[in-house]
């Protein structure tokens, strides 16, 4: 596979209203190039989703639906059970793809439990979580998926506590512990990786999961210019390891050659300058240090134990 | 006429019965009680293969509601039923539903809400779903259950109505009685209610967007839509009862008279007390007293005109409200009946008595008290009471 043998549509349409330099909409234009064909969308409320479709205008040449925040691995699961139905019935002439979108807040935290049960269920459907560590559709507030430290309005850089002081919850093995046939991160600064895995995902015989680091300009208080930057230094940090899970079986897709140290994934964004102004934290950013390397660790022994 | 099968079924074995003949392509539920009952014989009939449908064992109500949408904007005939913390859970969804008008019929049997915990029927739980958009039909027995369960689909997939349509009955007292019920063949409810046709299914050949942002410069206009469609839907309503009662030898209205000649003061009922109400009319009329009765059995669009209609000429109303609104004046339909009526010149004085609350049972005695008080209000002329609770210890109330 090569970049330039990417499909030409653009199931997303220019003129959308995301940001300048977000990583949504990079990312979802790249979730969609993986597509020979449309899929049905099924939209938790987001900043993709409200900056698509102010009515009268929509942004999405595929069936869309958005019907609230926490209930997008429902929707799907209508949307598939549906489909089945109209088959097997003689309705419906085709199976398309039933692609589910959603957040950070729609997924690791109010959405976890529509997705679980979705999970469990077995629906086939493809599955994309776009984090960018936090509810920045609302203005930046804390979520499930907030690293520790980080500055957002709900979890302030005060005098006293220094941003968020719990750990970004792991929603990869959440996932994962349902057994679903596959299950991989990706980022938008590693294009072909992301391409690769979301046709494996798309191929999947059940629920597939894909979990997508989509830096934030305005809530990480970074330049326009640095999302696609970001997006490799938190690979190349281990912040945020790109892997996937094929049947239970771990592997690592994208293995830093020199693993740098996290200090350079935080020290551009302005969540965490706190951490650097007025003097540096040097026991926080070692307590970052140490957390990622131990997870780090620990991805690379569950790649060695569930090797065949 | 054909002959038909006579069933012995409980209310909710009526609602089970009637929506595998309607065929429905996905049901999404998640059990309750007292509406339990109903999705273990649906997934009996699918287990049999007596039924083709994909069931969703949904993790919640929210979530049984949700994959319900999804499948309904596929263009499928969808289904769920709920009750009570159930019906609480969905709520933010039933907007959904009914602003993208989507034609999901759910049963309600109707059960009263926490705290304290409490499984036994009042209205609680769809009353205070009244303003969600959602057609709402109350049935009294399960034979009404059966019959407007078949017909809340034809109403809601009318392309004029296109609205999701709560039926609803009560728990315990009706579903859990068991009764005759008079079912149709299969082939009868296949010509009463033909294969659905979606107008704007998701669909990749004329992709749609659903689910919009809607700036007050649009907003609304799209609500005023849905009011006027919801308004107008009363007669698509009153078309598909009277085609029903003509095809299958029934006798419905949206509102329904007993005893109403002569009558002077008479009690507004819903749901199951009906029944209790009516015995009550016909001791006070055995005893020469100028009582009817009337039976709402659609209180959303609530027929306003029929209201008035038919309660113009009394003297005094007595509602029956099986639920509390908190602070105001008894129960919701009290209060809508009092408002539809107040610029009529002539109107009767109306008085709510919510009755019934978690299950306790109102008796014949209870509604006789209540006429007897509203007699006492027709010759004096004077209402002193905006609404008394009933079945209830307390100062002031009617007892238990």
């Amino acid at each position: 596979m090569a970049l330039k043998s990417l499909p030409l549509h653009e199931y997303l349409s220019s003129g959308h209203r995301l940001c300048a330099g977000c990583g949504e909409g990079v990312t979802i234009r790249q979730i969609l190039k993986s597509f020979d064909e449309p899929p049905i969308i099924c939209n938790a409320t987001s900043c993709l989703e409200v900056s698509t479709t102010p009515f009268p205008y929509t942004s999405w040449r595929t069936p869309w639906i958005h019907p609230a925040f926490e209930c997008t691995g429902a929707v799907a699961a209508g949307v598939e059970a549906a489909q089945k139905a109209l088959i097997r019935k003689g309705r419906k002439k085709k199976w398309d793809v039933v692609l589910a979108l959603a957040g950070d807040g729609g997924t690791y935290d109010i959405g976890l439990q529509s997705l679980s049960g979705a999970l469990e269920r077995g629906h086939k459907f493809v599955y994309v979580c776009y984090t960018n560590d936090a509810y920045m559709n609302t203005g930046i507030q804390r979520s499930g998926a907030t690293p520790r430290a980080a500055w957002t309005t709900t979890s302030p850089a005060g005098k006293v506590i220094p941003g968020k002081t719990e750990w970004q919850k792991d929603l990869m093995k959440i996932v994962v512990a349902h057994d679903i046939p596959y299950a991989a991160t990706v980022s938008p600064s590693y294009p072909m990786d992301l391409q690769r895995k979301m046709k494996k995902a798309i191929q999947a015989d059940g629920p597939s999961f894909i979990l997508a680091l989509t830096p934030c300009p305005r809530g990480w208080r970074t330049p326009p210019y640095l999302t696609i930057e970001l997006g490799r230094l938190a690979v190349q940090t281990c912040m945020f390891p790109l892997y996937e899970v094929e049947n239970g079986q771990y592997k690592i897709t994208m293995k830093p050659k020199r693993k740098l140290p996290v200090e350079y994934y935080l020290r551009p964004q302005g969540r965490f300058r706190h951490l650097f102004t007025p003097k540096t934290r040097h026991d926080i950013i070692n307590a970052i240090q140490a957390y990622v390397d131990k997870k780090w660790q620990e991805i690379q022994k569950l790649e060695q134990l569930t090797q065949q | 006429m054909m002959a038909r099968k006579v069933l012995a079924l409980n209310g909710d074995e009526a609602a089970a019965y009637a929506v595998k003949q309607c065929k429905p392509d996905v049901i999404a539920a998640y059990p309750i009680t007292p509406q339990t009952i109903i999705v273990e014989r649906l997934s009996d009939f699918v287990a049999d293969g007596e039924l083709d449908a994909e069931f969703i064992s949904a993790e919640s109500e929210h979530s049984a509601l949700s994959a319900c949408i999804g499948a309904s904007a596929m263009g499928a005939r969808t289904y769920t039923a709920t009750a009570s913390q159930g019906l609480a859970l969905m709520y933010e969804m039933l907007f959904v539903a009914s602003s993208f008008r989507l034609p999901i019929v759910m049963s309600v049997a109707n059960r009263a809400l926490n705290s304290p915990l409490n499984i036994w029927n009042d209205m609680s739980d769809t009353m205070g779903a009244r303003d969600c958009g959602w057609i709402q039909i109350y049935n009294e027995n399960a034979q009404e259950v059966y019959d407007f369960t078949i017909q809340s689909f034809r109403i809601a997939e009318d392309h004029r109505v296109l609205l999701p349509v709560m039926v609803c009955h009560d728990g315990f007292v009706v579903s859990h009685s068991t009764e005759g019920v008079e079912t149709l063949s299969d082939s009868e409810v296949d010509s009463f209610l033909p294969p659905r046709t979606p107008v704007y299914p998701l669909d990749v050949e004329n992709p749609v967007t659903i689910g919009c942002v809607g700036v007050p410069e649009y907003y609304p206009e799209i609500k005023y839509q849905q009011e006027v469609a919801t308004k107008k839907s009363i007669q698509t309503i009153k078309e598909i009862i009277n085609e029903f009662n003509e095809s299958f030898g029934r006798n419905y209205d949206i509102i329904e008279k007993y005893q109403m000649d002569g009558a002077e003061v008479a009690l507004l009922t819903i749901g199951s007390a009906s029944g209790t109400a009516k015995d009550a009319v016909d001791e006070m009329r055995a005893e020469g007293k100028p009582v009817g009765l009337l039976k709402l059995r659609l209180f959303r669009p609530l027929p306003v005109e029929d209201l008035r209609k038919a309660l113009s000429g009394l003297k005094a109303v007595g509602v029956i409200d099986r639920h509390i609104s908190f602070g105001s004046m008894g129960g919701a339909l009290n209060m809508e009946v009092r408002a539809a009526l107040y610029e009529m010149r002539e109107r009767p004085h109306v008085m709510g008595f919510p009755a019934g609350l978690g299950g306790r049972d109102i008796r014949v005695e209870h509604f006789i008290k209540i006429t007897e008080e509203l007699l006492r209000i027709a010759e004096r002329d004077v209402l002193e009471e905006d609404y008394r609770v009933v079945g209830c210890r307390g100062p002031g109330c009617i007892g238990p």
